[in-house]
């Protein structure tokens, strides 16, 4: 039995948080490491240019400047790196015969400090014949646009048209039908520490260390020692103590884990790159801009039947792995909270001259829940009905989890009416109304926006082979793949304190406060007896090919793993116990810390136990393995590979969000003023309140970006404008709004603990909130949002436009 | 994102830099706060052969008053200003501006010589010394000169300071007695520098507008000073009729471009709405003071 739930509740303090705070953290930009050298990476001033030649010569002469990396090294040492789509993109660590974005690697310089190796770059001669250049998703598909992929033979890199149910026919028969056309924007999440790398080649027994900021190991392990042509036990990936920020955006780090491996491997010495802020901007990872068409089909009294879609997404020059991700990820959960059955998707993912694109926070989940909620509300301004009404006429119900839905999705649990009601209640949804009405008696721009979002977390990595035609799954000999797993380990020291070690890299989530929490309650001991080890080395650790921490898993799945490795630790502890004081197992009772004989008083402490099995090891029973640890493994049991009706549970456990927003706009300077926010989550049990409340204020800024301020603009000729943090703006301290926040708690079946992901949370919603909110103030003037960031500009423009048709 | 090699000098007084600066021929830059130097050296968009810090020369750091007008040092910092209460007393209107110089931590090291030597186009200093009709002081090996706004800011990011040449002091004139003033500026952030902004002091007396000031910035090159706008005002005061019209003429005398964060038909209608704006609030401020 699981001891009395002390720790797992309580909002505990980081205990990450003073070895930060007085500066004492670890990051890899910190590390020492013998014979070290650094890199400087030139990188492409061209959106599309085709490279003539490259003279390093003059560099190399540079003193200080140990060797150069070219192309010409990455296509004679490396291979492409692999990808889930069947397009012959061949993308390797960097240019070798031409160039496909701004900012793409075109030579590495190793030298003896960075200041010199960036000198050195200035004397590189690259000649290259400039190409012409497209950046538009649905311009990129024209006959006549510039191909960057001669061998694909098109700039599509992948393209699905998947049908559940039967659409066709809900449109025919529907009372209402509306389309619209969106706009969703290139941004990423520009962590405050950026990429960094460090890699050795041992040439004695050919291992490369790679010491890399990489919340993975994931699927990009495989995937980069493939890619240097050495087997999986040869490539060592180390993350440091501490990593400053992800959200997704570090995926992207494994091309230059393998371009700095590369440079390693080439000049026999230990190299360093730290990226940079401008490389970071230019070249680093972000989600797609997509283009998107939506029709939907209802009822008049607000029922939705079907919906129809079709999107491009960018993933820019080369579609990178686990591109595209941007497409399928929540095919899931496409259908949102809502019961409609019909949905055609035609999903087109294109190659343009941007840079890379990968998982970002709410990874395509923003993009999706920008366009279901607006919809939802174009609906209900043409019914003429409240938008919460029409939300609450086609919600999932409460006695239908788990819900399985069309495309496969298992909604593990929700109470999602509840939720929704309590943001209503929570923001006096009827009180704004009232409001709303006097402001716009006054000629005031005042809006109410509503958004919900099914919220998905720990992807099941099979999600991505829906890319392929099912026709190429059911093939014989495919071999499919599945699954969500993470590992982790529970020792004992010989006094009785607990070692835990983690199968995941977080980047400042607070796993070590969290799991001692959980470890602390499984065995009835307090937190600070639990010393917690969280920096991956895939030479030491136990992982899967999904480990790492991404897609929100921590929560659910490393918490699970952690709960079990320590339930399977306590069971062998009451088996010792019982074994000593010569009693059956079922008479001792494990708690406080110790094995407590049910009847007669007999207590053997932690403490006790520790010392005998580790200086007695005699004292072991026989058939009783020695030592006091415990490895668990927990894999979903729902995580199967796609059918061949393209249905998939693409995530494990699915939270809900229910979010309430109202907006002043100037009518003189477009300026949007955020007057109210309200989000009620419902991310089943709460581990710590605190932590959640942090990613759920860190995952409404994120948003809040998206919707306002952060774009990664490109001109028509594919340069970027946003090279700095003077053009790309992100949120800060000041523009933060105030947050009400509240929780439903619906536990996940599924888990261990019945806690589900929430790191994502809110950067899904905001810009639909926002964007529906806004649209609702401007009701008066008829302007429509479809296209994000609202910069006050872009607004004023529309707003000036709707007043010039009156 | 690391500079390019450069030689460094430490002088301890304005004539050891002058003379530091004329053996470079105008190959040296001075460092003030290095609130954009350095950003520009890290981007490799500047490769000077020397920089010369001016940090350890403290006859550059001071506020006075004197002959009407508010003396500073070029290297007096931000912050200081934002604090004195010399200024506070004599040109409130200036600490106001300094409020949206960037954030916190960049006043403490940002320099009011630094901002009108860098010349941004939409920063507040600049804009101010042009409504004001202030004036900076340029020192060489030769002698002293003093330059006019409308003579010193040449355009983005270029000014009247020549090789050889030094800024060692931002005049402006102390408010005048029954006045009014306001700073209004839109960005996108908290900090950012303007997309646009206006800057207006009226001197009102007897019901008469005595004296009208405004500049706008952030639609050019270079802060602009409205005249025709403070004559219209001069000639029809300050009532609501008159604020309409200077903020229309005020939209018809700037030629903004477009960029990445706002339109220049943005940038024009925010030049008329920020003018009547900032006309409003020193007109109610100046009646309140009467």
């Amino acid at each position: 039995m699981a001891a009395t739930q002390k720790w797992v509740g309580q909002p505990l303090k980081r205990t990450e948080d003073p070895r930060l705070l007085v500066g004492d953290g670890v990051f890899i930009a910190d590390q020492l490491f013998p014979n070290l050298h650094h890199a400087a990476i030139l990188r492409s001033p061209h959106a599309h240019a085709r490279i003539r030649s490259i003279d390093a010569s003059a560099a190399l002469r540079l003193p200080g400047v140990v060797g150069i990396v070219t192309g010409q090294d990455a296509a004679k040492m490396t291979r492409p790196f692999a990808v889930g789509v069947r397009a012959p993109v061949k993308y390797y660590c960097m240019a070798v015969d031409k160039v496909r974005f701004v900012g793409e690697p075109v030579a590495v310089v190793v030298a003896t400090n960075r200041y010199l190796a960036e000198d050195a770059l200035d004397l590189i001669q690259v000649d290259y014949e400039p190409l012409s250049a497209v950046v538009d998703p649905e311009r990129a598909l024209a006959a006549d646009a510039p191909l960057l992929h001669e061998e694909v033979g098109s700039n599509l890199a992948c393209h699905r048209h998947i049908v559940y149910g039967d659409p066709d026919a809900a449109f025919a028969d529907a009372e209402v039908v509306i389309s619209e056309r969106f706009v969703f924007p290139k941004y990423g999440s520009t962590p405050i520490e950026t990429y960094g790398v460090v890699a050795s080649f041992d040439r004695t027994s050919d291992v490369l260390t790679i010491h890399a900021n990489f919340m993975g190991p994931f699927i990009l392990h495989p995937i980069t020692a493939r890619a240097l042509n050495l087997p999986e036990n040869k490539l060592r990936l180390v993350v440091p103590p501490d990593i400053g920020g992800s959200f997704g955006i570090k995926t992207g780090i494994f091309p230059y884990m393998s371009l700095v491996g590369l440079a390693a491997m080439k000049t026999g010495v230990t190299v360093k790159w730290i990226e940079d802020r401008r490389e970071h901007l230019l070249a680093s990872s972000s989600g797609t801009d997509r283009i998107a068409y939506r029709e939907l089909a209802a009822r008049r009294d607000g029922t939705i039947l079907a919906m129809r879609t079709r999107w491009y997404d960018n993933v820019g020059g080369y579609i990178r792995t686990p591109e595209p991700g941007c497409s399928f990820r929540p095919i899931g959960n496409w259908f949102g909270a809502y019961r409609f059955q019909h949905l055609e998707a035609d999903a087109n993912v294109v190659m343009t001259n941007k840079s890379l694109t990968g998982p970002n926070r709410g990874y395509a989940c923003g993009h999706l829940y920008f366009e279901i909620e607006r919809m939802v509300d174009l609906l209900a301004e043409k019914i003429g009905m409240d938008p919460a009404e029409v939300r609450r006429r086609n919600f999932i119900q409460p006695g239908e989890f788990p819900y399985r839905t069309p495309s496969g999705g298992l909604y593990d649990s929700g109470d999602y009416p509840a939720a929704f009601e309590k943001a209503l209640e929570l923001a006096d949804y009827a009180g704004l109304r009232r409001s709303q009405e006097q402001a716009r008696a006054d000629g005031r721009l005042f809006g109410v926006g509503l958004a919900v979002a099914v919220d998905p977390s720990v992807s099941n990595m099979g999600y991505i082979t829906v890319a392929l035609d099912p026709e190429i799954r059911g093939r014989p000999g495919y071999l499919p793949k599945s699954g969500a797993l993470e590992a982790a380990t529970v020792k004992v020291d010989p006094l009785g304190r607990i070692i835990g070690v983690l199968g995941s890299a977080p980047q400042g989530q607070g796993h070590r406060t969290v799991v001692a929490q959980i470890i602390a309650d499984e065995l009835g001991i307090a937190p600070d007896d639990i010393t917690i080890v969280d920096e991956m080395d895939t030479f030491t650790r136990v992982w899967g090919i999904s480990s790492g921490t991404y897609s929100s898993r921590f929560g659910s799945v490393g918490t699970s793993a952690a709960a079990l490795a320590a339930r399977r630790l306590r069971d062998k502890l009451v088996r010792f116990a019982s074994y000593l004081m010569e009693v059956p197992p079922e008479s001792v009772v494990w708690s406080e810390g110790g094995a407590h004989h049910a009847n007669n008083g007999q207590v053997l402490t932690l403490k006790d136990l520790a010392g005998r099995a580790h200086w007695d090891v005699e004292s072991i029973p026989p058939g009783m393995e020695a030592g006091l640890e415990a490895t668990a493994v927990f894999a979903f049991p729902e995580a199967k590979a796609p059918d061949l009706q393209d249905r998939v549970n693409s995530s494990n456990t699915y939270g809900f969000i229910a979010e309430v927003m109202a907006v002043e706009i100037d009518p003189d300077t477009a300026a949007i003023k955020i007057l109210k926010y309200v989000t009620v989550h419902d991310a089943g049990e709460i581990i710590n309140p605190a932590i959640v409340e942090g990613q759920i204020y860190g995952g409404a800024l994120h948003g809040l970006g998206g919707a306002l301020y952060e774009e990664l603009a490109y001109d028509e000729q594919g340069q970027a404008l946003a090279g700095s943090f003077m053009d790309y703006l992100v949120p800060t301290a000041h523009e933060a709004v105030k947050i009400d926040i509240a929780h439903v708690v619906s536990p996940s079946p599924f888990t261990t603990l019945g806690a589900k992901g929430l790191g994502e949370s809110s950067s899904m919603t905001v810009p639909a909130v926002l964007a529906n909110a806004v649209t609702d103030a401007l009701k008066p003037l008829g302007v429509h949002i479809r296209e994000l960031p609202i910069t006050p500009s872009r607004l004023w423009h529309l707003m000036e436009s709707a007043r010039s048709k009156r | 994102m690391k500079p390019p090699p450069f030689e460094y000098h430490d002088p301890k007084t304005v004539d050891e830099t002058l003379a530091i600066l004329g053996r470079y021929g105008g190959e040296a830059r001075l460092l003030a706060g290095g609130q954009s130097l350095m950003a520009l050296l890290n981007f490799r968009l500047a490769s000077p052969a020397a920089l010369v810090d001016l940090n350890p020369v403290p006859e550059l750091s001071y506020i006075r008053e004197e002959g009407g007008q508010l003396r500073f040092g070029a290297m007096t910092r931000q912050r200081q200003i934002e604090f004195s209460p010399l200024v506070a007393s004599r040109l409130p209107l200036m600490i106001e501006a300094t409020r949206m110089v960037g954030h916190l931590p960049t006043r403490t090291r940002g320099t009011i010589g630094g901002s009108i030597a860098h010349a941004d186009p939409a920063a507040e200093y600049p804009a101010l010394v042009t409504a004001l009709d202030g004036e900076m002081v340029l020192r060489s090996a030769s002698g002293t000169r003093v330059v006019k706004p409308a003579d010193f800011f040449k355009g983005f990011f270029t000014t009247a300071i020549a090789p050889g040449e030094m800024l060692v002091e931002v005049r402006i004139p102390v408010t005048p007695a029954h006045s009014g003033w306001a700073f209004e500026e839109f960005s996108r952030r908290h900090g950012d520098f303007a997309i646009v902004e206006i800057v207006t002091m009226l001197t009102v007396d007897n019901g008469r507008c005595t004296r009208a000031r405004v500049a706008a910035s952030g639609v050019g090159g270079a802060p602009v000073r409205l005249r025709p706008v403070e004559e219209i005002l001069e000639r029809d005061g300050v009532g609501e009729r008159a604020i309409g019209e200077a903020s229309a003429r005020a939209a018809e005398l700037v030629d903004p471009t477009s960029d990445l964060h706002a339109s220049a038909d943005y940038r024009r209608h925010l030049t008329r709405v920020l003018t009547r704006r900032a006309l409003t609030r020193a007109a109610l401020q100046v009646r309140g003071n009467n």
